[in-house]
């Protein structure tokens, strides 16, 4: 895909999304209210209607040829780098979908172990000792320095010995 | 006068509290770190730290986070010495001599030159921001609502006007981050806004932070993997030689640059104000009016010291000026400023002139918090120039983890909710492929961060007016603040208008 299709396909995503959002605006009065001035769907749907007109700009550019981007027929992503980011990315999802299921105590270390052993080529030594310490800083420095409880699924069970000598 | 000196005393009192002092040093230490890192500067490095902040009263969080600022912009100058790889993209300018400069084994003489010029910006516009924010602040206590919004659409208008980037695309990162910020609840009617796809996580609406770390942060680091992956991962560390009596004779040295150094202060400084400006045109800017000032042109781009000290001392000055109208009216001069002013919200302080009335102690202990980082900043800094060019050997495929679970972490913590953590990894990776089309994306930041005070001022506004815009036109201050502000919305229609007729006279 090059640069310039990229540019087109962006712009019709997010003016469909500025359709949906202007629609989902007059969910609330968007006129004059008496006594309570301008409806509270007026500053989001006229927003919406200002993103609207930017993305047909946007395209009516990309037909006219204008612009470094309109006109670049470099590749998007390159297939190599697409590998990497994509790896990256998906990794970072499946981290997050493990929150709520093995907890963040689960998730973290193997989202190490992968980036640090598989994308990184660390040594396993080197992988273990961080894939082990950080979460125990985040365990400290979040969960009992700042009070903040963060997501641990299926093994709170776990936790609650811990609970009771630091809280 | 003397009262903004007696001010200014009552403030060094908060900084040299214990935990304040702490928090300087180590902010300091910490921005130094984040700005060293290639690809990661100020903005970054305050939006993936804030959530970090809870923990202390809202004075120490925010002189923490300035700390990280200035530290930040301190060390971008050392990757780009050291790597050719401007720490951030305020310290672009400083690699076309810095670079040159290590490459002929002068890196020290570079590194030292880019601190002392940060440490003369930094100061210089501190004692500026420390005798414009009174009177500024105490001319916009009479503002009303039609003056703020007036304020914002002038914020805005800079982007448009002077961002330079695709019109269009501004625009739209204008309006999506004002309408991402109006999902919640209708603030006057109580009712639920905008609640997309019906999914009861959007209720508590969007905080900031998730759009701020996502780009910054997610965003951000997938765009260093697409770096790396080109640039094949190597990196061309240059070697330095740094000896005590080799630093004393290149601070002997810079006395001679010291017109250079306050040039692009004053420079820096006055860039710094304008919301779409910042440092980054602010330090190109004053490189360019350095090489012209010169003698010596030709030698710029082959290593001359003065384009090192000029973009440096400029963007040190960039980041002091962009905290000036945030202070004092509320509006933010640079995205990082737009992410302390959402803190400040976080906090319960109200952005605006009324903090140097009510919060005096707040506002006073961080201006005096920035003399005192500025200090720390420049003793670090040159202190451990050894153990910075130490951290740039480290793998980038090591920290890289690392900050992405602060990422993930940080996106947590200020709701506690899932929902925002999924929102945030879908505005890193949406973010970064718009990025990727040259859509600027801190002016969505920023609008998302005053999307909540510019609809109620609005709206206020109209109630006053009874739906009149006649309101923003007539009134003392509203009136030219808006003029200019249309103004500069229309400037990129008046240039086009320009340029056709330029090319039809040829």
């Amino acid at each position: 895909m090059t640069v310039r299709t990229a540019e087109l396909l962006m712009a019709i995503t997010m003016a469909a999304f500025s359709i949906y959002l202007l629609v989902k605006s007059t969910e609330l009065p968007i006129g004059w209210v008496k006594g309570a001035g301008p409806g509270g769907g007026a500053w989001p749907f006229w927003l919406s209607a200002i993103m609207l007109i930017s993305c047909i700009g946007i395209i009516v550019n990309w037909f006219r040829k204008r612009g470094p981007i309109a006109t670049s027929n470099k590749v998007y992503i390159e297939a190599h780098v697409l590998m990497e980011v994509l790896a990256v990315a998906v990794a970072l999802i499946i981290t997050v979908g493990l929150f709520s299921f093995i907890g963040i105590y689960g998730a973290l270390p193997l989202f190490l172990i992968f980036y640090l052993r598989f994308l990184g080529k660390h040594s396993w030594r080197l992988t273990t000792t961080l894939a082990v310490l950080i979460p125990v800083v985040i365990f400290y420095f979040f969960e009992i320095t700042l009070k903040i409880i963060l997501p641990k699924g299926l093994t709170e069970p776990l936790f609650l010995p811990l609970y009771k000598i630091f809280f | 006068m003397l009262e903004t000196l007696q001010l200014l005393g009552n403030g060094f009192l908060v900084v040299f509290e214990p935990l304040n002092l702490a928090l300087i040093i180590g902010g300091c230490a910490l921005g130094l770190f984040i700005g060293a890192m290639p690809g990661l500067g100020s903005v970054n490095g305050v939006a993936i730290l804030l959530p970090l902040t809870f923990l202390v009263p809202p004075a120490g969080a925010i002189i923490f986070l300035a700390a990280i600022y200035y530290g930040a912009m301190y060390g971008g100058a050392i990757s780009s010495i050291m790597l050719g790889i401007p720490g951030a993209s305020t310290a672009v300018a400083t690699t076309f001599d810095g670079r040159p400069l290590a490459k002929n084994g002068l890196a020290d003489k570079a590194l030292t030159g880019a601190a002392v010029a940060s440490f003369v910006g930094g100061s210089i516009s501190v004692v500026l921001f420390t005798f414009f924010a009174p009177p500024l602040a105490h001319i916009a206590l009479v503002f009303g609502s039609p003056e703020e919004f007036a304020l914002m659409m002038l914020a805005f208008a800079t982007f448009v006007g002077l961002g330079g980037d695709d019109l269009f695309k501004t625009i739209f990162s204008i309006a999506i981050g004002l309408v991402l910020s109006a999902i919640g609840f209708d603030i006057i009617s109580g009712e639920p806004r905008l609640v997309l796809w019906d999914i009861t996580g959007f209720m508590h609406g969007i905080n900031f932070l998730v759009l701020a770390i996502g780009i910054y942060g997610i965003g951000e680091m997938l765009w260093t993997v697409e770096e790396n992956a080109l640039g094949g991962g190597k990196s061309m560390l240059s070697d330095a030689t740094v000896t005590v009596a080799r630093t004393f004779a290149n601070l002997r040295e810079l006395v001679k640059s010291w017109k250079t150094m306050v040039m692009g202060s004053v420079l820096g400084y006055f860039v710094g104000i304008l919301p779409a400006a910042g440092a980054t045109p602010g330090s190109l800017m004053a490189y360019g009016l350095a090489k012209q000032m010169s003698n010596d042109p030709e030698s710029f781009g082959k290593g001359n010291i003065e384009g090192v000290v000029a973009p440096e001392a400029a963007n040190n000055a960039a980041s002091t000026g962009s905290m000036l109208p945030m202070l004092t009216l509320g509006i933010p001069g640079s995205p990082t400023t737009a992410i302390l002013l959402g803190g400040m919200v976080i906090w319960g302080l109200e952005p605006g002139p009324r903090l140097f009335v009510d919060h005096s102690e707040f506002v006073w202990g961080l201006i005096a918090s920035l003399y005192a980082a500025n200090l720390f900043a420049l003793i670090i800094n040159i202190a451990f120039i050894p153990v910075f060019i130490q951290i740039l050997k480290t793998p980038f495929t090591i920290l890289a983890p690392i900050i992405f679970i602060l990422c993930l972490i940080g996106g947590y913590a200020p709701t506690q909710d899932m929902h925002d953590v999924w929102l945030m990894l879908v505005f890193g990776i949406v973010g970064y492929l718009m990025r990727k089309l040259d859509y600027p994306l801190a002016p969505a930041v920023l609008a998302i961060v005053l999307g909540p005070l510019a609809e109620p001022a609005l709206r206020q506004s109209l109630i006053i007016s009874n739906g009149s815009f006649d309101i923003f036109f007539t009134r003392t201050y509203a009136g030219p603040i808006m003029i200019t502000a249309l103004l500069l919305l229309f400037l990129p229609l008046f240039k086009m208008g320009y340029e056709k007729l330029r090319k039809k006279q040829s």
